[in-house]
């Protein structure tokens, strides 16, 4: 992958559509590659700003300080209650035996 | 709410079964305001059933144009209407949405229909429950009439992006309706549902509201449950309603807010009387206008529109002051990094495995995840998911993900100054007003600056809403965003309706 604020290559798009389980196909690569440049470039502005002293938000409760009950970071009590029917989950499956999902082999003997 | 006693005297003459709900009713059906349409069912002017059969007639009728809805639940609907007209007739207590129409987005799950979240990789997914939300309302006597059409999982801003088609704009037929809840803002302009819910991640529930004319509320984060909202961004996404008028929207609120135990990130804050709370008014509120929303780029129809809303306000008794949101510009960079980062994480779910589509194609597990995503995303979504996944990437975290989470956390912090001295935010919504369908879908970057006013108080988490306030010459219709401190959405609410007084005193 090309290294700092260089254009993000054919390569480079291969290279991510890997990582997030994508097939592209050889017309759609360079088109994503110019999208994605496009985008990366303006996105760039970001380092016009110093932000070495600033503490990174992940979440608004967290950035507010606020309370956890306020925030959204409550867990409910532990207790075992009714969970939505298997059937009709595995009936939604693309394959399924009724109790697994099943997929296409994984590996090969 | 404009009387028409005539037909109200027609009721009134009565026929004696089969009542046609528009003699019911002081409003046509395509305006008829949430408040009304329960104070007719629950005095048995009109029958829930009614009512809903009629807005299925309309909907027959209309929306083959518009494309808001994606599928229809005629026999869920009839079922709640019937138990709400028994209640009704029994005399029993109903809840504040009795017999009201509403649409849902097609990104919050309803038990055993088909929920696609505007994608072909979830078609023919039919949800094993409900939604918080989609209970919330049923549990309040509202008649969910289907889903509503969108951006494929919410990743648009004009509703083009849906793999089903688009939703046109029955303001203007040529023109997009907004995005990504396109469909829940048409549906409710057309006059196909009285309200409906949407979903805002970056602006997509303010910002098709702003174009097609109604009312569209982002509540604060937290204060409404997530529980069978498909996720796009989590530390974003928010559910919220579209209505007719800002009461009809502090109603749905009331009942959407509050704690849920299925979803651990919903706050437990006190819920306000949003709708009572409406008649304290405004005189003695504190508007900021932020000097960074007014600059180039923005329609001088838009600013002018905003300026008479200010000057309205002003009239009721709020005072006027200038403040400044200096990160403004780094939102929709920010905006991206974190949105696309979030997503790429939770679109990774979408595999073939569990439900919707599989790939008949693949003969091995990892050509079966390929093939699937790839047949089943389209475009915006899969460049997405590569913009997110690249900036998590190694060796790109920290300039990208982690640089954004910091611009964010700036962001944030100058909501919260801004409101040390304030009491609400004016602002536009959009830089313009509706623009043409096809006119940006060649330039993806052009479409994502369209989210300019919209993304920074997604980031923050603060409230927000859309309210009508003019036109433009062309008769387009034109917004204007209403920010409120983080669950402060009563004193927000009370701005907007001051505003939508002003703008509709300006049509008049």
């Amino acid at each position: 992958m090309n290294e700092g604020n260089g254009a993000v290559s054919v390569e480079d798009v291969r290279h991510v559509a890997d990582l997030a389980n994508l097939e592209l196909t050889e017309e759609e690569l360079p088109r994503m590659a110019k999208d994605l440049n496009a985008v990366l470039g303006y996105i760039a502005q970001m380092n016009e700003l110093d932000t070495s002293a600033v503490e990174p938000m992940a979440q608004v409760g967290q950035a507010l300080g606020l309370k956890p009950a306020v925030g959204g970071e409550t867990l409910r009590e532990d207790v075992v209650k009714d969970s939505v029917d298997r059937g009709t989950v595995m009936a939604a499956a693309p394959e399924s035996d009724g109790r697994f999902f099943k997929v296409p082999k994984v590996i090969e003997r | 709410m404009t009387e028409r006693t005539a037909k109200q005297g027609k009721a009134m003459a009565g026929k004696e079964q089969g009542v046609r709900m528009a003699d019911g009713l002081h409003s046509s059906i395509d305006r008829i305001s949430l408040v009304e349409a329960r104070a007719a069912v629950v005095e048995g002017r009109v029958s829930a059933a009614a009512l809903a059969e009629e807005h299925y007639e309309r909907i027959a009728k209309v929306d083959p144009e518009i494309h808001s809805f994606l599928a229809l639940t005629r026999e869920r609907a009839m079922t709640q209407a019937e138990k709400v007209d028994t209640a009704v007739k029994a005399g029993d207590p109903v809840g504040p949405l009795a017999g009201v129409p509403v649409g849902i987005k097609d990104v919050l799950t309803v038990k055993g229909v088909a929920t696609t979240a505007g994608s072909k990789i979830l078609e023919g997914y039919r949800p094993p429950y409900d939604a918080t939300v989609v209970r919330r309302l049923e549990a309040a006597g509202a008649i969910l009439l289907g889903k509503l059409n969108c951006d494929e999982f919410a990743m648009g801003s004009s509703n083009e992006n849906s793999a089903y088609g688009p939703v046109k704009n029955p303001r203007a037929l040529d023109r997009v309706p907004g995005g990504s809840s396109g469909g829940s803002a048409a549906a409710v302009a057309a006059g196909l549902c009285v309200a409906s819910l949407g979903t805002d991640t970056g602006g997509s529930i303010r910002q098709p509201a702003a174009f097609c004319g109604v009312v569209g509320v982002l509540p604060t984060y937290g204060r409404v449950s997530r529980y069978g909202l498909i996720a796009f961004a989590s530390s974003l996404d928010r559910v919220g309603p579209f209505a007719r008028s800002v009461e009809d929207a502090a109603v749905m609120l009331e009942v959407l807010a509050g704690p849920d135990e299925m979803d651990t990130t919903s706050s437990r804050e006190a819920v306000g009387g949003y709708a009572a709370e409406l008649g304290k008014g405004v005189e003695g509120l504190r508007i900021g206008v932020p000097e960074e929303y007014f600059g180039e780029g923005l329609n001088p129809e838009i600013r002018a529109a905003i300026e008479k809303s200010l000057d309205g306000l002003r009239v009721a008794g709020c005072s006027i002051h200038k403040v400044s949101l200096p990160h403004t510009r780094y939102a929709v960079p920010t905006y991206y990094v974190i949105a696309t980062a979030e997503a790429s994480s939770n679109l990774s779910r979408f595999d073939g495995v569990r439900f919707g589509l599989r790939s008949e194609e693949a003969g091995t597990l990892a050509a079966m995840f390929r093939k699937t995503r790839d047949e089943g995303f389209g475009a915006e979504v899969k460049r997405r998911i590569l913009l997110g996944t690249y900036v998590l990437s190694a060796g790109y975290y920290d300039a990208y993900y982690r640089k954004a989470q910091q611009v964010r956390a700036l962001l944030t912090r100058d909501f919260v100054e801004a409101f040390d001295t304030v009491d609400a935010i004016v602002a536009p919504v959009t830089p313009t007003p509706a623009f043409k369908l096809g006119e940006k879908t060649d330039d993806p970057l052009q479409m994502y600056l369209e989210d300019i006013y919209s993304v920074a108080a997604s980031l923050a988490g603060i409230c927000g809403m859309s309210v009508p306030c003019g036109e433009t010459t062309e008769g387009l219709p034109i917004g204007v965003q209403v920010l409120g401190r983080h669950f402060n959405e009563a004193t927000m609410l009370r701005v907007g309706a001051a505003v939508e007084k002003q703008g509709i005193s300006n049509r008049n």
